[in-house]
């Protein structure tokens, strides 16, 4: 490896791009209201906010483990007609404007939406307006990072494991369950806390789709954007919650969300 | 250069000063010079549809004119005002936001109230649940969805709802009453509280139920020039019109009501 002296001009723009990501930190770290820190972070909005924020991101997270798992297998192991197609399209949330994912899910899953009136008048389940609507909105906007990390992971693993597994007399539940799933453990861990994160930062989707109540919608994000207005102080500590969770993920996770990409 | 700027924004209050601008003019323009250049409008999202004809009608005797609009909660915008942010006119849907610009001494002159606005229930087309009033939204039945009590249209709905004695459930609070009135006309709720204009121009989309006098709040609309505009000429022009009778039919036609 050679150290050589690195251009000024690429130091000067790098030192600005640094720069323009931290200082709004700076600038949040700078109004946080420190001596009432704590009072402002136990309000009864924060807390209701907070737990519903911790159930909802949970809750998204696990449904996406249970479809995404398997979801990723098949992008991995199964060549099919279209797969490009389908994996984008599952993929899509990661860059589909959140608000539109949310207009979305209610022509879908909305009252007056194609499966959502089936729902209703069928079955008597409404999703808007409900926890479950919060949970689907994250779970849309999140599981495509959990998608995509394991299936990094199993197109790396060594499938030798398997194939000696097999030709012991394992069922392909059994090699599933023994070898591959322990095998890319790493990555399915890595994917559920970067779908945890984003679950857990999911704004526009979920006040499209789940709409906004204390309780029962108004997750952390939410719970900002309506104290913004009226208790800065509180929007401004649960901001830095988020900030903080994010943060320590992001650099917990450096190595395998690097690799993942 | 800047204190070319500088001259250049004191030569526009001064001129701005001199127009002579009575709120009867019928149009601030006839008296003098073309208005020109652009600005932006912060306005409440109640105001979308009357401000955006205005600014149209104001384009077509100065042509050289650009209205940008922003509209969304009052109370969203007036945190964006005192935070810095670029506006040029401020109307709000109430006395409160308002006053948070005029504590901030972000105005430039006095706020002055130019429309009225009462409440009305927004619910499907032809009323399919048969709501006859407030007490209605109370029913278990009616999916109900209000503006969130930190915004005008939903600190209103309370008040006429605490007017009226009955206490009902919202499933949801939205950010602005537009989004209850985009809620309601998509069919996801039975009921909402918003404006009598909202409902006016949503066009069909959603139907109005009267609320009685007795139980009713008039909301009350100031406009401002917010201090530092760059082109504080257009930005009073803006305000004169809306203030003479021009801009008050143009109200009018969207359902706002003379202070």
């Amino acid at each position: 490896m050679r150290s050589e002296r690195p251009p000024v001009l690429f130091v000067v723009l790098a030192a600005i791009g640094v720069a323009f990501f931290v200082l709004p930190l700076v600038g949040l770290l700078y109004r946080a209201p420190w001596e009432t820190a704590l009072d402002d972070l136990t309000t009864p909005e924060a807390l209701t906010a907070l737990r519903l924020s911790f159930v909802v991101s949970l809750a998204a997270t696990a449904l996406a483990l249970l479809l995404g798992v398997p979801l990723a297998w098949v992008y991995a192991r199964v060549p099919f007609r279209g797969r490009d197609v389908v994996r984008a399209l599952t993929t899509l949330p990661m860059i589909l404007p959140p608000v539109v994912g949310g207009v979305a899910l209610l022509f879908a899953f909305g009252r007056r939406g194609l499966f959502g009136q089936v729902l209703d008048t069928v079955f008597g389940i409404r999703i808007p307006f409900t926890t479950a609507g919060a949970i689907l909105a994250a779970t849309f906007v999140a599981m495509p990072f959990l998608v995509l990390t394991v299936e990094a992971g199993l197109r790396s693993m060594d499938r030798r494991y398997e194939d000696a597994a097999r030709t012991l007399g394992a069922s392909r539940w059994l090699v599933f369950r023994r070898v591959t799933l322990p095998l890319i453990a790493p990555s399915v861990f890595a994917g559920a806390v970067l779908c945890w994160a984003r679950a857990l930062g999911e704004f526009g989707a979920t006040i499209t789709f789940a709409g906004n109540l204390p309780g029962t919608t108004q997750t952390l994000p939410l719970a900002v954007y309506i104290a913004l207005e009226t208790r800065p102080e509180v929007a401004i500590m649960l901001s830095l919650v988020l900030l903080v969770v994010s943060l320590g993920i992001l650099i917990a996770m450096r190595d395998r969300y690097l690799r993942a990409f | 250069m800047r204190a070319a700027i500088a001259l250049g924004i004191a030569a526009t209050l001064v001129l701005g000063a001199c127009a002579p601008s009575p709120p009867s003019s019928p149009m601030p323009t006839t008296s003098n010079a073309l208005l020109a250049g652009s600005i932006t409008v912060f306005a409440g999202s109640s105001l979308t549809d009357a401000f955006k004809n205005a600014g149209d009608e104001i384009t077509k005797t100065n042509p050289g004119v650009r209205f940008t609009f922003n509209f969304g909660s009052s109370s969203t915008l007036a945190t964006q005002i005192t935070n810095g942010a670029p506006a040029d006119v401020f109307a709000s849907a109430d006395d409160a936001n308002m006053q948070k610009i005029v504590d901030a001494k972000l105005t430039d002159g006095a706020a002055m109230p130019f429309a009225e606005n009462r409440l009305q229930i927004a619910v499907a087309p032809g009323n399919p649940k048969r709501i006859a009033g407030l007490a209605d939204l109370a029913r278990p039945d009616v999916v109900l969805v209000l503006a969130a009590p930190t915004v005008p249209a939903g600190k209103y709905a309370l008040e006429s709802l605490t007017k009226a004695g009955v206490s009902a459930k919202p499933v949801s609070q939205e950010v602005d009453v537009r989004a209850v009135l985009t809620k309601v006309s998509l069919g996801e709720a039975d009921a909402g509280i918003v404006y009598v204009t909202d409902v006016k121009s949503a066009s069909g989309r959603v139907t109005g139920v009267d609320i009685p006098d007795q139980q009713q709040v008039i909301a009350r609309y100031p406009i401002a020039v917010v201090k530092d505009s760059k082109n504080a000429r257009l930005a009073r022009g803006f305000v004169d019109y809306l203030l003479s009778p021009a801009g008050q039919s143009v109200l009018a036609e969207f359902g706002f009501s003379k202070p």
